[in-house]
């Protein structure tokens, strides 16, 4: 047995999702699982919401996932790759996932859909500075109290007219 | 670090040059970011602001990032079993960092000059690296930069903050700028190998050419403020070697758990 199968037993174990048999998944299928990946630090996004997946491919060798660190130092990283590699795991096929500094991962890479999960959830989406808004009222009179807070990806903000804390992604 | 993982991140993208020098660049860069990083980690708990405690605590944690990953490609260019064999596994007088990160924790304004002198050097060093022939370092660089950009941010509030401040703030900070200013250009102390570096076009200019840079960039800011400008380096062939003691002690620290029981994996 060779190490990359005795790797994708354990994490389909850990997924504890029923494998009937290692057939090779389109790589729509493939991109729906990691749609349900949440990140650990944001989990109300997904890792593609949150767009650091960079490039999936699915061969006779297994699935690949390259993603892209949203902060060099992310202490999340191996985290996400366990995600990854428990919920992709489940398709019988050896995973890897490779991260990569190939382009860098910039806040613009959040879709849509993640954007408005992350406001939903009291942290304003990543904007300029002057464009940030109150996550909770709305209210454009807001100040940084730092650029720094509990996540390296995450400012410190104030809002005046309802007189929240709240936290903001960065813009990078 | 628990880095052996990460160290894949670039593993075959691109063969490793085979250029005199390579190893020393990397190695003074990653070490300049592990100990500025580790030093400002000291902070974490003691802050003068929570917010600050906070801050100094993520950007720690940005720079320790950094070293990792420039680790990563010192161990692809040294064949290295992995980054924590590079980070901690040396004896003092082995690191390369620059002897402006040699001068001790210090007071906050200590910690904000030093902060300040080396984020300017390091914004010049990497602007010249962004075009590197080498594209894993190209790439890398391309990212550190997006993150340097906050710290700068940071550090000017802070410096504009203690300069502009009458009485105590500004006299520690003019202390703190008098005892750091002649090893400030040791940032750029020139490399063992820097010539064929340039050759192969992994670094854009020599050293000298980015401290005259960097000293130009300083000025407008220094003169706004009335500070000193740093003077010129105190004996700069050695700026990258004989760390004093505060570095001893400083090694002692960072290294204390990994000598506690060697090989352990965490």
């Amino acid at each position: 047995m060779s190490e990359a199968t005795t790797q994708a037993d354990i994490a389909r174990a850990r997924a504890s999702v029923p494998v009937k048999r290692a057939t090779v998944p389109s790589l729509e299928t493939v991109r729906a699982a990691l749609a349900e990946v949440p990140d650990p630090e944001l989990p109300v996004l997904s890792v593609v919401d949150l767009g650091i997946v960079h490039r999936v491919q699915v061969d006779a060798a297994g699935i690949h996932v390259a993603i892209l660190p949203t902060f060099v130092g992310c202490p999340a990283l191996d985290v996400i790759r366990g995600s990854i590699a428990d919920r992709l795991g489940a398709f019988g096929l050896p995973v890897h996932i490779e991260a990569t500094f190939e382009v860098p991962w910039t806040s613009e890479r959040i879709s849509p859909v993640g954007r408005r999960a992350l406001a939903a959830a009291g942290i304003a989406p990543p904007s300029a500075v002057e464009a940030v808004r109150c996550p909770f009222c709305t209210s454009a009179s807001v100040v940084m109290d730092s650029a720094f807070g509990p996540t390296q990806c995450r400012s410190l903000f104030y809002c005046r007219e309802c007189r929240q804390p709240f936290e903001a992604l960065k813009p990078v | 670090m628990t880095a052996s993982r990460q160290v894949a991140a670039h593993v075959a993208a691109e063969p490793v040059p085979g250029v005199d020098g390579l190893e020393d660049l990397l190695r003074s860069m990653a070490d300049d970011e592990f100990v500025i990083g580790f030093s400002d980690s000291e902070w974490t708990g003691i802050a003068p602001l929570l917010e600050e405690d906070i801050a100094m605590s993520s950007l720690a944690q940005d720079e320790l990032g950094h070293a990792q990953a420039l680790y990563g490609l010192l161990a692809e260019v040294t064949g290295a079993a992995d980054t924590d064999t590079l980070a901690y596994d040396r004896e003092p007088a082995e690191y390369r960092h620059a002897r402006l990160l040699d001068h001790g924790r210090g007071d906050w304004a200590m910690t904000i000059a030093r902060r300040y002198l080396y984020e300017t050097a390091d914004g010049v060093r990497l602007d010249a690296l962004t075009s590197s022939s080498w594209t894993p370092l190209a790439e890398l660089v391309g990212k550190l930069v997006r993150e340097e950009r906050y710290h700068l941010m940071h550090v000017g509030a802070w410096l504009d903050r203690l300069a502009t401040a009458s009485g105590e703030p500004r006299d520690r900070l003019l202390a703190a700028l008098h005892a750091l200013g002649p090893d400030a250009g040791t940032v750029f102390t020139p490399l063992p190998g820097e010539p064929a570096l340039i050759d192969a076009g992994i670094l854009g200019r020599p050293m000298a050419d980015l401290e005259r840079e960097w000293r130009a960039g300083l000025a407008p800011t220094f003169d706004r403020l009335g500070l000193p400008a740093p003077p010129t380096t105190n004996d700069p062939a050695r700026g990258r070697t004989d760390h004093g003691e505060a570095f001893a002690w400083l090694h002692g620290e960072f290294t204390a758990v990994r000598r506690s029981d060697p090989g352990a994996t965490w």
